[in-house]
């Protein structure tokens, strides 16, 4: 019974409550007027990890500080600012971490390279079996 | 197909699994350092979070003097107690200065009658663009800020009891 109990309380139980009580960010949740820019912001913000649900893109995440970078995405490119440097300006802070977009740094070129090894690789495997079924 | 060609799947096999084992066991670290350490603070003007309080500018840190600045909300679990390791900080002689994100004067007035006030200044971050341009991910988080406000220290996560020497060192490290 009391193992039923506790195994109850933890169905109900409420998570702990970890958010501000500010509503969101005005543009965290609002499309720009412009639609050219607002399809700029989009663009950029579907590339932009989000800091707390690592594995989103702010574009997805319901957090509080996703909304607020999304806010800031919109406000920077409804001033004009290009998506790259809203990109270089994030990059700067929190490192190449933050953009989904893959860069051509050393450390991802075994990435990079990945697909023709395994081309080259599924390749030579053909090869082989080909000339030993001729030969058989 | 020779002999050692027919395991190696096997050992492909086996490898993967034991890396999968070795992640799940030593998990990758989460947190997000700011790139920001060894840089100039960024220019920001933060308004008053509280009538009674001085705000905060990125102009107050460059004074001369070493200071932490500490990224904090009313609403944010852990900083109840790190609150209490900042008075301990601050009793040593620490200039401290607060970020309070996402946070209203009532809610961060009675967070301060309750668990005391080790701030000297506390500027009022709404809509966390300061904590953004901090590269800061999360509350709570400090920046040790030496006196030409060059960012020296992040610490990310509450600063416990046992944090104390480590913060001071590098506090006096950044005299």
């Amino acid at each position: 019974m009391r193992l039923l109990l506790i195994l109850f309380g933890l169905i109900v139980a409420q998570p702990l409550l970890a958010d501000s009580n500010l509503p969101p960010a005005y543009w965290a949740n609002r499309q720009l007027p412009d639609v050219r820019q607002e399809a700029k912001a989009e663009g950029l913000m579907e590339e932009l990890r989000c800091l707390v649900c690592q594995g989103q893109s702010i574009a997805d995440s319901d957090a509080e500080l996703a909304g607020d970078m999304r806010d800031l995405v919109r406000r920077r490119i409804a001033a004009g600012e290009k998506p790259a440097a809203v990109r270089a300006w994030l990059v700067q802070r929190y490192g190449s971490w933050i953009s989904y977009k893959p860069t051509a740094e050393p450390a991802t070129w075994p990435l990079w390279l990945a697909p023709v090894a395994l081309l080259a690789i599924g390749g030579l495997l053909i090869r082989r079996r080909i000339r030993t079924r001729a030969q058989g | 197909m020779s002999r050692a060609g027919r395991f190696a799947p096997l050992i492909l096999l086996v490898l993967l699994l034991a890396g999968l084992v070795w992640r799940l066991a030593t998990p990758a670290d989460t947190n997000v350092s700011s790139k920001l350490e060894g840089k100039a603070v960024p220019a920001f003007t933060l308004p008053p979070a509280l009538p009674s309080k001085l705000a905060l500018a990125s102009a107050d840190l460059a004074t001369g003097k070493p200071r932490i600045v500490n990224v904090f909300a009313s609403w944010c679990v852990p900083c109840i107690t790190e609150v209490h390791v900042l008075q301990d900080l601050r009793s040593k002689g620490v200039t401290i200065d607060g970020i309070a994100v996402r946070d209203t004067p009532e809610d961060l007035a009675d967070f301060l009658a309750r668990n005391g006030d080790p701030y000297e200044r506390i500027g009022s971050d709404a809509q966390s663009r300061v904590q953004i341009a901090l590269g800061s991910s999360g509350v709570p988080e400090s920046f040790v800020i030496d006196g030409r406000g060059i960012i020296r220290y992040q610490h990310i996560g509450p600063i416990a009891a046992s944090d104390v020497p480590m913060i001071l060192w590098k506090v006096e490290q950044a005299r």
